[in-house]
């Protein structure tokens, strides 16, 4: 049997210098056949697969992954952490996933890290403010931490920050959700990787998609790089390559794919304890546990697939820091990277059904779909199980951009990450 | 103690200028022309750091950006700069640096105890533990925290500037090596445009303080006449201590150039550093290589040391890493320290070199200087004390080079320069996008197929034959020209003397002492990853490349793993049982080195320039008026006009009632402003708005609001027609370049056969509102040649005249509910405007008002702000504004509005709410239920949009969203404030005053 | 930063134009003729695709006039430049 993660096993191995550790997770040849495979072996596919195997008895599950698990934008983001969220359908979907981020290392007997530092959002001008309390005021509501903080507030918590009134824009006020904060997150995607095989779920890595075999409209396996996979039961979370997936079955969403850039600075010591968000400026950061400053802005405005973006934004969005922060000037930018963002018309997921029987998809998370992860792998694996969406993701069907019932968190989220 | 270490002669520093410098607090000296870590090394200073996990003490390793221990805090106050490599900080006068980690001191440091409990920290600990009890994370955190960082940052604004320049070139040439110099002076010479750009503070690169010779001549001198000659070509720009850190999409590279860090007293206001934004037809790359060290036991102790740093301290910086030394290799590259050790008076104790057989050019000449040579033996134990390396153990190595069979005896020496051979440094080709190969032969990653227009050259393409390199260099610049349509002219290369090296042996890991098998072997010096760490992540399943950096840390340090990556790989590949080429490498992305924020931000930041500030032509006399001022998008509007002891509200709340009794002024000059000119504008016009254009006639002016194609209203205002084919329309002060541009995009695209066109005038006009019921009177008595009697100008017409001798079109639109006039003159005339009618209103008591009493005026009247009291969500009918949404034409968004949801009843709806006791103020923001639950979620049933106490009124008022809020008409809901009181509010029709509109059509 | 060449003022940086998506997706003409599925598809649905994409620029800090562009997703290379209102070029192998 597995052994448990713990402070003893750590001695107990170091006794054995190590040597003696078991896989993380096995590494199978994948079978020619399962009940569900899930399409994208990033932390939202993971946790799919893990909850299908926790919560539900379908049979046998196995996660496809065209390169390494983890190595979209679970591996490229910056991990923040929140569900202050305006609109009840949203703020329901990511306060259910930031309960289970709570209790997540212990669930999953591997340290993710999550750190409740607390995430604030600025606001800059009145309307900025107007918004900061409606979303408050929403959030206490709906149950979800939430406070509204002055600059005074803002500058006792953050001392490097620039709250004064000749600032180009003034900062305001602020909302706060203290439990929000970040997390680790390769650990994410190894974490749930670790449990769901611990569960049976075959985790098959260099396995990439070609193909989604549908008979009478209804699909029958998956054409992989690794072989035919027959399957009835598809679940696709492949954020960055959705359209492509969809392609595959003869489907167009409303998405579009683009770069997202982020970037780190050299390490530091400890000097900002909070997550800091931004939009008006397009500007958010937070300090690593390795003590790097990571920073992100908003995505670049054309599509792209190649992980990469212009360098335009990078400058715009390190302006708006250091605006901010003025004392990082002298800070030095170690590093840049990019990812792939699914981006929908309304900021918010499609997470359901499609028009074809037993492909599902879960996609759409733009730019924040990290907070997301076991949230969003909890209602996937029930909408899977059951063939039908779980309370918290009807609302996030394909229907609304027929119906008009879009969840609109542009006006809330701007930058959503 | 004054530089022992110091030669008497030789190298490249100046003797005649010393300079005092403070480490740790001790007062050193150094020369022009050291870095931080030769003047470090000719004192004596061997241990500088303690490592990130285990706290080990460490040493100088390397000489340039692979430098991953000599990490200082360098300088004071708000000059200080966290995380400098001391091999690229340049000495000056009076510098200060710090070693950051290890307490009390760097020699005596108490967390060195993480190295004996080391068994229980191997990769990835933290993921196995830290999670007992729960809540407890946080305090470990905060423990790892403060362990954590090489730096601080400094505590206040930066004293210094940056700019940025935009160029262009034909060729870029990464790196004035040799290659380098020679491909720019081909393409010089070509005529070519060229940027030669090199990270170091002198031209050169690996020659430099070398005595190969090039051409006849020592290899400093050529390096001289080269520089010499290429800087005469005017279409030549040489850069020095510029690095190119980043290479982006269509041949866009980025270089940071470093101008004031090495002087002590810089020019004032001379920038510190300059980014260089260059567009370049084509690159060459001529980047170098570093060289990699050998993983073996204990190979982090302070004096082992790169084999090529070591002849760099000796030849270029004149300094000795140690008088008795070792050498340690797979190749030939490093048996130049044997000469350079003994030309500097150093004693070379053997060169230990794990290949087998005895052929060696390189061997024998180090042979015949008396340097015994250990062909087929490795070290296998580093023995140290207090100051580093005082010994080493070497033994005969099996033929498999999997262990030690024999043991040798020990030597005793003071450095071991080590040599694993050579990683080209392709990292700018990476970033370009091409996939460097691993090339089994050389042990080395190689560029790989060029997706942009690039191509590497000398030792960076994995040539390391330096005359090789000067013709491969020709040849490079020469196929970069012809690409860009330059016949690249014939240029000779210099010869050099001919030397055959033998091929390295690549082995990855080298066997340790069996009494001692558990040495750590370092991999990754600044993350403190060994050679256990990969072998375990791999064990663990983390196979992936990029999954054992992310395991292990390693390569993640601040110098990106240029030491390290490459032998991790190959770690990996062994504990895998592939190959190299089969693992790859991980991602190499910008920076190539740190680069710093405010160099990237340029001057785009602060108050005054990180965004253009607009200002409307009235903000001087505003300012003179004591206005406090909101941001709305770029603009500073006056937000209201404070009078000595008023605050916001009182100051609001006299503006409004001013305005409402007898003529308030308003500086509307914000609004956008699009002339629409054209045989179709009506046409334009009808399609856009919701209501229909075609029966609007000249001199008269109507309300208009467009939607986005999905039904939601995007923006609101007033348009006018000027003449038959002329209108003006009036946007929101934010939304007026989106319009703008959305106005475009149909012209252009969907509807090319409507003959239109398009011209902002926002900044053209100054606009002079003036409302309320003095407003005739006071226009009266400053215009000529309107009529400005009802008849003559009724509410929603226009006329064009004089107002103040100013031309001026007059607008009667109202925004306030009264009677009101937009006055436009030209922008140049408009402060001269405001001033008359300020002047001509004294004896009505005209009262400046600001957009806050804008808001309460409108908000009486129930007329919406776009922005505010929508929000991407509402549609006409959610607003209550059915009666503009015509029912027979298309326009843009119509089509949403029908949809199943949009059409759906009880949606959020506009409606007025007064509060249930008059004086209180209803936050803009707040959430409405239906009633008090002290269970969550509660539902909500809307929120408050606006909200304002009228004065006017005597009574708060508020216009909110409510769900099916029209048929609510009379009803109650709740307001919960985030204080924690609850609100009651009663629901009314949105229009508060003068409903039947008399007032602003009098 | 992409170069981008304008068909009218020739190759400015990437800074001084905007993105409109997706070219070639036409307005209905009698939108109410539409289904809520067939309106939906039109606002909101699109190819996406990783390779090449027909799509808009604006050159907005330019002379202000949309262009299309055929443009690799992946590499961000672009091989072609047309009107508003002209044929596509063919879509040829990569």
């Amino acid at each position: 049997m597995t052994k448990r993660y713990s402070i003893f096993s750590l001695a107990r191995n170091a006794l054995s210098h190590h040597e003696n550790w078991q896989e993380a997770w096995r590494s199978p040849q994948p079978q020619p056949e399962y009940d569900v495979v899930i399409v994208g072996g990033g932390g939202h596919g993971l946790a799919s697969a893990y909850y299908l195997a926790r919560n539900f008895d379908v049979g046998r599950i196995a996660v496809v992954e065209k390169g390494w698990i983890g190595g979209g934008n679970t591996g490229r983001n910056t991990t923040i952490v929140r569900s202050n969220y305006l609109w009840d359908e949203a703020a329901h979907l990511y306060e259910k996933s930031l309960q289970l981020w709570e209790g997540l290392s212990q669930e999953l007997n591997y340290n993710v890290m999550f750190s409740q530092r607390g995430v604030m959002n600025l606001g800059h001008t009145l309307q900025d403010m107007r918004d900061i309390v409606r979303r408050s005021s929403a959030n206490r509501l709906n149950g979800i931490d939430s406070e509204v903080l002055t600059p005074m507030d803002i500058k006792r918590r953050v001392p490097v920050i620039d709250v004064g009134p000749s600032a180009r824009y003034p900062i305001l006020g602020a909302s706060f959700q203290p439990r929000g904060g970040v997390a680790r997150h390769d650990a994410v995607a190894w974490g749930f990787a670790r449990a769901a095989d611990q569960l049976g779920v075959d985790i098959i890595q260099n396995c990439e998609v070609t193909g989604i075999r549908q008979v009478d409209g209804a699909v029958t396996a998956l054409e992989t790089s690794r072989g035919l996979i027959r399957t009835t039961k598809v679940g696709v979370v492949a954020a960055g390559h959705s359209s492509v997936m969809a392609a595959m079955a003869g489907l167009r969403l409303p998405i579009e794919s683009h770069p997202l850039q982020a970037l780190v600075s050299e390490p530091l010591k400890p000097v900002l304890d909070t997550v800091i968000m931004s939009n008006a400026v397009h500007g958010y950061i937070s300090q690593s546990d390795k003590g790097e400053l990571v920073v992100g802005a908003g995505i670049d405005a054309y599509t792209g697939y190649g992980q990469r973006g212009s360098y335009g934004i990078i400058e715009g969005n390190i302006a708006a820091i250091v605006t901010l922060f003025p004392s990082f000037s002298r800070v030095r930018m170690l590093r840049q990277w990019g990812g792939i963002v699914d981006v929908c018309p309304d900021a918010c997921p499609i997470i359901g059904k499609t028009p074809v029987r037993g492909l599902y998809f879960n996609c759409g998370w733009g730019t924040g779909g990290f907070k997301a992860t076991p949230g969003s792998g909890w209602v996937f694996a029930h909408t899977l199980a059951r063939d039908e969406p779980h309370v918290l993701n009807a609302a996030f069907s394909l229907e609304r951009f027929y119906t008009g019932a879009l969840i609109d968190e542009h006006g809330a989220a701007g930058v959503a990450h | 103690m004054s530089q022992r270490w110091r030669l008497a002669t030789g190298g490249c520093i100046n003797r005649s200028r010393p300079l005092r410098f403070v480490f740790n607090g001790r007062v050193l000296t150094g020369y022009e022309g050291d870095t931080l870590a030769s003047a470090l090394i000719a004192n004596g200073i061997r241990t500088v750091a303690r490592s990130f996990k285990y706290h080990r003490p460490r040493g100088i390793v390397g000489v340039g950006a692979e430098e991953p221990n000599a990490i200082f805090q360098v300088g004071e106050g708000r000059k200080t700069v966290p995380g400098l490599r001391a091999t690229q900080v340049e000495l000056y006068e009076g510098l200060t640096a710090y070693s950051v980690n290890g307490w009390p001191s760097v020699e005596f440091d108490i967390y060195a105890i993480n190295d004996l409990i080391g068994g229980l920290l191997p990769a990835g600990f933290y993921y196995k533990t830290f999670m007992w009890p729960r809540s407890f994370w946080k305090r470990y955190e905060h423990r790892i925290r403060q362990m954590a960082g090489l730096g601080r940052a400094p505590d206040a604004s930066d004293p210094d500037t940056y700019d940025k320049r935009n160029i262009h070139c034909d060729v870029l040439v990464v790196g004035a090596g040799p290659s380098g110099l020679m491909a720019a002076l081909t393409a010089a010479r070509s005529g070519a445009r060229v940027i030669v750009a090199d990270e170091q503070s002198e031209f050169g690169g690996g020659l430099l303080g070398t005595g190969i010779e090039i051409g006849g001549m020592e290899a400093g001198k050529w390096v001289q006449k080269m520089v010499e000659a290429l800087e005469k070509w005017p279409e030549v720009m040489m850069l020095s201590r510029s690095t190119v850190t980043g290479y982006h999409d269509h041949n866009f590279l980025v270089i940071n150039e470093r101008r004031t860090d090495h002087l002590s007293n810089p020019v004032p206001l001379m920038s510190r550093e300059r980014m260089w934004r260059v567009r370049a037809k084509q690159v060459v790359l001529a980047t170098g290589a570093i060289e990699r060290p050998l993983v073996f036991a204990d190979n982090d102790r302070p004096g082992v040391m790169l084999a090529s740093a070591v002849s760099v301290y000796m030849q270029r910086y004149a300094v000795l890493p140690g008088r008795s030394l070792v050498i340690f290799t797979n190749n030939d590259s490093a048996y130049r320290v044997v000469h350079d050790a003994i030309n500097a008076g150093a004693v070379v104790k053997g060169v230990v070199d794990l290949r087998e057989g005895a052929a060696s050019e390189a061997a024998d000449a180090a042979r015949r200087v008396g340097v015994p040579v250990y062909r087929g033996h490795v070290v296998t134990a580093v023995k140290s004390g207090f100051g580093g390396v005082n010994r080493i153990n070497i033994g005969r190595l099996s033929a498999d080079g999997r262990s030690v069979v024999a043991h040798k005896g020990s030597i005793e020496c003071d450095v071991l320069a080590m040599s694993g051979g050579w990683n080209p440094t392709v990292h700018l080709h990476a970033q370009s996008g091409g996939r460097p190969v691993f090339d089994e032969a050389k042990a080395c990653f190689l560029p790989g197929f060029s997706v942009q227009a690039e191509r590497s050259t000398g030792a960076c393409a994995g040539e390391f034959d330096l005359s090789l390199c000067l013709v491969g260099a020709v040849e490079a610049a020469s196929e970069a020209l012809r690409q860009v349509g330059i016949d690249p002219v014939t240029v000779d290369t210099p010869g050099t003397a001919q030397h055959t090296e033998a091929p390295l042996r690549a082995l990855w890991s080298i066997p340790g002492d069996r009494a001692m098998p558990r040495g750590k072997k370092f991999v990754d010096y600044q993350n403190d990853t060994t050679e256990a760490d990969i072998r375990l992540a791999a064990r663990e399943g983390y196979r992936s490349i990029e999954h054992v950096k992310r395991y292990t840390a390693l390569g993640f340090g601040t110098d990106q793993g240029k030491l390290g990556n490459v032998n991790g790989m190959a770690i990996l590949a062994d504990a895998l049982g592939q190959s190299p080429s089969a693992i790859g490498t991980t991602t190499y992305r910008p920076n190539y080195t740190p680069v710093t924020f405010g160099a990237i931000a340029g001057r785009a930041v602060g108050e005054v320039l990180f965004d253009p500030i607009r200002r409307t032509p009235m903000h001087e006399w505003h300012v003179e008026n004591g206005a406090a001022f909101e941001d709305v998008g770029q603009w500073k509007r006056p937000w209201y006009y404070p009078l000595p002891g008023e605050d916001r509200e009182k100051a609001v709340s006299r503006e409004c009632l001013a305005t409402r009794h007898s003529v308030g002024i308003l500086d509307a000059s914000t609004l956008g402003k699009i002339e629409i000119t054209g045989r179709d504008a009506a046409e334009l016009l009808d399609r856009i708005y919701t209501n229909a254009w075609k029966s609007l006639s000249v001199g008269r002016c109507r309300y208009g609001l467009m939607l986005g194609e999905d039904g939601m209203v995007m923006d609101d205002g007033v348009t006018s027609r000027l003449s038959e084919h002329r209108y003006l329309m009036t946007t929101t002060t934010g939304g007026a370049a989106h319009v703008l541009n959305w106005l475009e995009r149909w012209l252009q695209t969907e509807w090319p056969e409507l003959k239109v066109f398009l011209t902002s005038v926002t900044d053209r006009w100054a606009v002079t509102s003036i409302a309320g019921p003095k407003s005739r009177e006071l226009l009266e008595s400053l215009s000529e040649g309107i009529d400005c009697s009802p008849e003559a100008m009724p509410f929603m017409s226009f006329c064009e005249g004089r107002v103040a001798g100013i031309a001026a079109r007059v607008f009667r639109i109202s925004f306030s509910g009264e009677v009101a006039y937009e006055i436009n003159v030209s922008a140049d005339q408009g402060l001269l405007l405001w001033r008359a009618v300020m002047e001509a209103g004294k004896p009505f008591g005209i009262t400046p008002y600001g957009t806050d009493a804008m808001h309460v005026l409108r908000a009486e009247k129930g007329y919406v702000i776009v922005g505010q009291d929508t929000d991407g969500s509402v549609t006409p009918i959610d607003l209550g504004m059915d009666w503009i949404v015509s029912k027979k034409k298309d326009f843009i968004g119509k089509r949403s509005l029908f949809r199943a949801d949009t059409a759906r009843d009880n949606r959020k709806q506009l409606v007025g709410l007064k509060t249930e006791d008059s004086t209180v103020v209803l936050p803009e923001g707040a959430q409405l239920v239906n009633g008090f639950s002290s269970s969550r979620p509660v539902p909500m049933v809307g929120h408050v949009t606006s909200s304002y106490f009228s004065a006017t009124l005597e009574h708060s008022i508020a216009l909110a969203l409510i769900k099916g809020g029209r048929a609510r008409l009379g009803g109650s809901v709740y307001a919960p404030l985030l204080d924690g009181r609850l609100i009651k509010a009663t629901i009314t029709e949105p229009v508060f005053y003068d409903s039947d509109n008399v007032r602003q059509r009098g | 930063m992409l170069q981008i060449e304008c068909p009218w003022c020739g190759a400015c940086d990437q800074s001084e134009f905007s993105y409109g998506g997706e070219a070639h997706i036409a307005r209905p003409k009698t939108p109410a003729d539409l289904s809520d599925q067939e309106w939906g598809d039109y606002l909101f649905n699109r190819e996406n695709p990783k390779g090449w994409h027909r799509e808009q620029w604006c050159h907005t800090a330019g002379c202000r006039r949309w262009f299309n562009a055929v443009r690799d997703t992946v590499t961000s290379r672009i091989k072609a430049y047309y009107q508003m209102g002209a044929v596509p070029p063919e879509e040829d192998g990569r």
